[in-house]
């Protein structure tokens, strides 16, 4: 939303042009990330001085090689130009970066654009790699076929030409020249005018040339729905005008690239001189793609990846960690003589904002890691090698980020599918991402294998659990996304073209700031939701709250110390809570995964974070708050725990069985407000976030189940 | 004549037609992939599929059953690598 007066100027253009970096110069750090209305695109935008001192609103938008939109993302710069997104005009200077090693290509979009009549300027980006490459561009020559049309030579990696845009656009701004348009082939032209009559007459909206074109050419219904033409409407005008494109000897998806790349061959000629020498690129994908050094160094690098993500983020949370327990413990003392509010703040206020921010030096990480191998050229490289393993179930080598991102945290996983083109493969994705083994679960399979599994059986056992754990969600996931796309979704296998760019130095300023807008979309998203739900939680774990509890509890306990005493006053506190009482009537239902009401009232507990069991355990097993994983004493209480009725009484809960049942639950079970928030944003429905939650809840309770009462029987 | 697909790495040819009616080939001939334009294949990804392609200065990706419908004219010096043996 521009403010009143001030111009809006669009960068649009092919994929790996630059774009973003050229953004970035000029704007500098005033941007503004939102979100096109009704579609999960990112909508980019910041104000920008030109050389006469005007102030001009710029959108960057996304990245696309052609105007035949098929995903969201093409759409949202379709809807852009032609003026159709809500409270937005048409843009009034069309800036197309292009890449000069390429120029040919990328000035097909040019032409497209020229369609719409709307004044332009050539950004033509990457210089410094076409002069090592020993190509020349002759920009004055351009400028001057393009009827004037301002032609910059830029390299924004380097800074370069910088300046000269700001110029071009504020004489693009002036001069309003057009990108001129392409002469049709009659056939065509009339093909053209057919439609856009019937798509007036059927939507009640003007249809201008531009917009009949793309009716007429593309093979993919986007453009036709979003305008609100239906398939019935359609399908006889836009057939019958193939038709007459048909007879006249052309084929109409191939006319229009065809019409285009003849007429911009002319127009290049002795524009770009020199022929494009191999580069370095070409060396270092004999490696990275090579087919047994390939997948090798891809594991190495993505084991990399994940040992910084765990290893540099441990300081850090550490710190976070601390600086909450302070927080905490200050805030305790300071309240300590309004109960209500003490634990309304240290615990649910304090802690749940703590729970959230120590996983924020990951997700910091991993966005820095993921935006460095984007922009390095790696990512698409690693898609090309992923594919094969993905294609088979229905996702294809762009879900390969997502499910990466989904070890460390599910969020970013889940708002990195955006990059996936096919709208279903990025459903499937979506959906599987949440089984990611994420960083919340790790708390309670460190516990649980300390407590257990490494006392009983060693360190050997202990590690293989732990693995077992991560894998268990993939080995259920990968079926998951089969079933979903070939039964459900019934997707075709998804088209997939993806260009491998060559290798690039990444520029620290580009992917620190991404990384930054990334946090701050998740800290915004996932931080509001988190703070709720623990509220709730919080509320629900401690009311009501009757004071003859704690004075029984006390006449019972005479001989304790104060400290013990306080903890078994706590965890009465618990068992008559709300939570404590909804536990026990619920236990029956986790009877068969054997859990007692403790653990289910952790279980329960849990849903809106499952971080949270941890401490909930400590609660419940009388040990007051802070416990942690590491905690001697939570370890102790959890081996001497055993049922108090039943045919199980007086029998340790925790057996090996239900160690592994506690934590296949938690490695199966949707317990995690945030995800199924984003999941439902990001699917566009909450149906797809509530059939998630249903079904991973239902498997996590199965697999516990099956593998408590098998696991009895045998053991 | 042949199908994309059943080029090794290595050759090249020139582009004879494409399957117009598909949304992954308007891509492709947004990208340049026209008929006329000569294309080679870079390399089979590590696990057999996709195929790395290049032409007219840049490298995509594609899927084998996609490249099945694009038709190709070997080129008459193009040469004739070993077919690579299967792991």
């Amino acid at each position: 939303m521009s403010e009143a007066g001030q111009a809006r100027v669009v960068l649009v253009g092919n994929p790996n042009t630059g774009k973003s970096t050229l953004f970035n110069a000029l704007t500098g750090l005033r941007q503004r990330v939102g979100n096109y209305p009704g579609v999960t695109v990112a909508r980019k935008s910041g104000t920008c001085e030109l050389a006469d001192g005007q102030k001009v609103e710029l959108v960057d938008l996304p990245g696309l090689y052609s105007l035949a939109a098929v995903s969201p993302d093409e759409r949202v710069v379709v809807d852009a130009l032609l003026g159709r997104v809500k409270n937005e005009r048409v843009p009034d200077v069309v800036v197309v970066v292009c890449d000069a090693t390429n120029l040919l290509r990328n000035l097909f979009l040019a032409a497209q654009i020229a369609e719409l009549g709307l004044p332009m300027v050539i950004a033509v980006n990457q210089m410094d790699a076409a002069k090592t490459r020993g190509i020349e561009i002759d920009g004055p020559l351009l400028s001057y076929r393009l009827n004037g049309v301002p032609v910059v030579l830029l390299s924004a990696w380097k800074g370069e030409g910088i300046t000269e845009v700001r110029r071009a656009v504020a004489t693009g701004l002036r001069q309003k020249s057009t990108f001129p348009t392409v002469t049709w082939p009659d056939a065509i032209a009339k093909a053209v005018a057919t439609v856009a009559l019937a798509a007036e007459r059927d939507t009640h909206q003007p249809v201008p040339g531009a917009l009949a074109q793309r009716l007429l050419f593309d093979t993919a219904p986007t453009i036709a729905e979003a305008i609100g033409w239906t398939a019935e409407a359609r399908e006889v005008p836009i057939r019958q005008a193939r038709e007459q494109v048909r007879s006249s000897g052309l084929n109409p998806p191939a006319a229009e690239p065809m019409v285009h790349y003849a007429r911009l061959r002319e127009i290049l000629e002795g524009v770009v001189r020199g022929v494009s020498r191999e580069t370095a690129t070409v060396a270092v994908d004999a490696i990275l793609l090579h087919r047994i050094f390939g997948p090798l160094c891809f594991a190495a690098i993505m084991l990399g990846l994940f040992w910084s993500v765990f290893a540099l983020a441990k300081l850090p949370m550490a710190w976070i960690q601390q600086g909450v327990d302070l927080t905490k413990a200050f805030a305790a003392s300071y309240l300590v003589s309004t109960p209500m509010l003490q634990s309304l703040v240290a615990d649910g206020v304090v802690g749940g904002v703590g729970a959230f921010l120590t996983f924020l030096p990951q997700i910091l990480i991993l966005f820095l890691f993921v935006g460095i191998l984007e922009d390095s050229g790696y990512m698409a490289r690693a898609a090309f090698i992923m594919d094969r393993l993905f294609s088979w179930c229905g996702l294809n080598g762009k879900s390969f980020v997502p499910l990466l991102s989904g070890f460390a945290c599910a969020i970013p996983g889940l708002l990195s599918t955006r990059t996936i083109e096919d709208p279903k493969a990025r459903l499937a994705t979506a959906f599987t991402v949440p089984f990611m083994s994420c960083s919340a679960r790790f708390p309670i399979y460190a516990l649980m294998c300390a407590a257990f599994i490494g006392p009983r059986y060693g360190a050997f056992w202990e590690s293989v659990a732990m693995v077992g754990m991560h894998v268990v969600g993939l080995a259920v996931a990968v079926p998951t996304a089969f079933i979903l796309t070939r039964f459900i979704l019934k997707v075709r296998p998804a088209p997939f073209v993806l260009e491998l760019p060559r290798y690039q130095m990444p520029k620290p300023r580009d992917v620190i700031w991404r990384m930054w807008q990334n946090a701050s979309e998740f800290v915004s998203k996932a931080g509001t939701l988190i703070f709720a739900i623990t509220f709730v939680v919080w509320a629900l774990t401690y009311f009501p709250r009757d004071p003859a509890v704690a004075e029984r509890v006390r006449a019972e306990s005479p001989q304790m110390n104060a400290e013990q005493v306080e903890a078994r006053v706590q965890a009465a506190y618990v068992e008559q809570s709300w939570m404590g009482r909804f536990g026990k009537s619920v236990q029956p239902v986790f009877d068969p995964c054997g859990f007692d009401w403790k653990l289910t009232v952790g279980v329960l507990a849990s849903f809106p974070a499952r971080e949270v069991i941890v401490s909930t355990l400590g609660i419940t097993y009388s040990l007051g708050e802070g416990s942690d994983a590491n905690s001697e004493d939570l370890r102790s209480a959890m081996r001497e725990a055993k049922w108090t009725e039943g045919s199980r009484v007086d029998t340790p809960i925790f057996t090996l069985p239900t160690v592994l049942a506690l934590m296949i639950f938690f490695a199966l079970c949707s317990q995690c407000g945030s995800t199924v928030a984003t999941l439902a944003q990001e699917a566009g429905s909450w149906r797809w976030a509530a059939a998630s939650f249903v079904y991973m809840t239902a498997l996590a309770w199965i697999f516990a189940t099956a593998v408590y009462q098998i696991g009895s029987k045998i053991l | 004549m042949v199908s994309l697909s059943k080029l090794l790495p290595g050759q090249f040819g020139k582009v004879v037609s494409l399957n117009a009616e598909r949304a992954v080939d308007q891509r492709l001939m947004a990208l340049g992939l026209l008929p006329g334009m000569v294309v080679k294949v870079v390399r089979r990804a590590p696990f057999g599929d996709p195929i790395a392609l290049s032409f007219g200065g840049i490298e995509i990706c594609l899927r084998d059953i996609e490249a099945r419908d694009i038709l190709i004219d070997i080129a008459a010096d193009c040469p004739v690598p070993r077919p690579r043996k299967k792991l």
